[in-house]
């Protein structure tokens, strides 16, 4: 994939956050503590649970189609990281070589449990974060991490970074499109004149800091960067984490794939 | 309120590596003028405007705000006076969103939040840009972005305004409504530009600088109808004093 694709990837995901839709419009605290309870649930059963975190998939599936998230666009950002995940529980059939009866009469190697359960908490995991951030506007993310509690120094960094990531991915691009035109085919982009465009990047990205100091300064201040308080909390927020939280705690303590198993053994039988 | 004038006087600035910037630069700028300040490539220009809000601090010689000298110390009180406009807004725009950006200095002056609500929406208002409250920076166009830079620095309601080339990258349409804008201004002005027809249209004053000092000071009219003088110093006259044949 092209430099310029890619840089278009990241602005999507940042545009795709600006829509207005039900969940967009919900407030960003609310959303952000039900991701994160969502986050802490799924990662807190145990290491051989696989079954039981299958219901857990709702949550992602409802913010994505109410969000109006595209599925495919979610998918490839998943897989782009997946291999993460896939080399973390990759060994674990070979390693961990107890055995588990799955319920016909089989057994199987207990490592498997442990690696498609690592597999599952990842997809699970990493689509609701991708889901927050693409149904949030990430500023409004982090005055909601600020109100949260998050020491403003972090809060600081993280809106430098949203603000800054597309500059410095423009400078980068114009540099690699000035190199691509001049170098012909092959010769030029090898790795010498790679570790010198990223040398040159980093000392304007100086100089660049240098400049947004000095305006920073020109406009008082003095060490602490002030933010306005966010919107109110209104009842939809409310009933939002209240369900959230009924649901995980139902998923949680009350195996919802076998009940759902018995039901439809029950029904046709 | 103390008469808004500015003074440089004997001002030498040496950059850490050695440069000698500024030399020997004196002039004063009274209350109310608009003055344009040209010059060749490096001729200091840039590092004259970072010496009104003490980014920088002047090796020797004074630098005069107002009534207060400028010190370390009286620093924070001379930002509040003097806007400086960066030449490019995408440092001037650190905020996430335009909104916040423009909240950022009147946060920083410790108005409380109606105060803070009532200058940004003002501010904005002021250069056509109220729809674009709740847009990220990134998201604006070069026009839309150099308009919100000046809404950022105009809530802080200073007494001063200095802009580095405030018209670079800006299309013909914008720089009209840029032009006719700072035209409507009451502040005292300090504009560097090569923009020499925008120096003509806005400011009374002009002054030229050469390797750091002044080479010359007068009326816009005087000093850019100079063919000469404005050949010395990598200038041409301005667009609408120069007969085109076609």
């Amino acid at each position: 994939m092209t430099f310029d694709e890619q840089y278009y990837n990241i602005g999507r995901l940042d545009r795709l956050s600006y829509q207005n839709s039900l969940v967009h419009r919900l407030d960003p605290r609310a959303k952000l503590i039900a991701t994160l309870l969502f986050l802490f649930t799924v990662i807190s059963f145990s290491k051989y649970e696989v079954l039981a975190l299958f219901p857990f998939f709702l949550f992602p599936a409802l913010m994505m189609t109410i969000g109006e998230i595209p599925f495919l666009f979610i998918l490839k950002k998943v897989l782009l990281v997946s291999p993460f995940a896939v080399f973390i529980g990759i060994f674990n059939p070979l390693l961990d070589p107890g055995q588990i009866l799955v319920p016909p009469g089989f057994t199987m190697a207990a490592g498997w449990f442990s690696f498609f359960s690592i597999l599952l908490k990842f997809v699970l995991t990493i689509s609701a974060a991708l889901l927050l951030i693409a149904t949030t506007p990430f500023p409004t993310v982090c005055h909601a991490l600020r109100s949260l509690g998050m020491p403003s120094l972090f809060v600081s960094q993280l809106l430098f970074l949203y603000r800054y990531i597309f500059v410095l991915v423009e400078e980068a691009m114009r540099m690699v499109r000035a190199r691509d035109m001049r170098s012909f085919g092959a010769k030029g982009t090898g790795i010498k004149v790679f570790v010198r465009i990223i040398g040159t990047l980093f000392l304007r990205t100086l100089e660049r800091a240098e400049r947004i100091y000095s305006a920073m300064l020109s406009r008082g201040f003095q060490g602490d960067i002030p933010i306005l308080k966010p919107t109110h909390i209104r009842a939809i927020d409310l009933v939002f984490v209240a369900t959230t939280i009924l649901f995980l705690v139902v998923f949680r303590f009350y195996s919802v794939t076998e009940g759902v198993g018995r039901l439809a053994q029950e029904l046709f039988r | 309120m103390s008469h808004h004038i500015v003074e440089f006087k004997n001002v030498f600035y040496r950059y850490p590596d050695g440069t000698e910037a500024l030399k020997d630069l004196s002039f004063r700028i009274i209350h109310g003028e608009s003055v344009g300040i040209i010059g060749a490539n490096g001729a200091g220009k840039s590092t004259l405007l970072m010496q009104m809000n003490g980014c920088l601090m002047p090796t020797t010689g004074t630098v005069t705000i107002g009534d207060l000298p400028l010190t370390r110390k009286t620093r924070q009180d001379i930002r509040r006076r003097v806007g400086l406009i960066f030449q490019n807004p995408d440092d001037q725009l650190f905020m996430p969103t335009v909104y916040d950006d423009v909240a950022f200095g009147p946060l920083n002056l410790g108005l409380d939040e109606a105060c803070v609500r009532e200058r940004v929406e003002k501010a904005l208002s002021l250069v056509n840009g109220l729809e674009l409250r709740d847009k990220p920076p990134h998201h604006l166009s070069g026009g839309q972005k150099s308009a919100v830079a000046i809404a950022s620095v105009m809530a802080m309601d200073p007494d001063i305004l200095a802009m580095d080339e405030p018209a670079a990258s800006l299309d013909p349409k914008s720089r009209r409504s840029l032009i006719s804008m700072l035209k409507t201004f009451k502040h005292s002005k300090i504009i560097a530009s090569h923009d020499l027809d925008l120096i003509l249209d806005v400011c009374q004053r002009c002054i030229v600088i050469r390797e750091g000092t002044a080479a010359a000071d007068g009326p816009s009219v005087e000093i850019l109808s100079n063919k000469t003088l404005l050949e010395e110093n990598n200038l041409e006259l301005p667009l609408s004093l120069q007969r085109r044949q076609l």
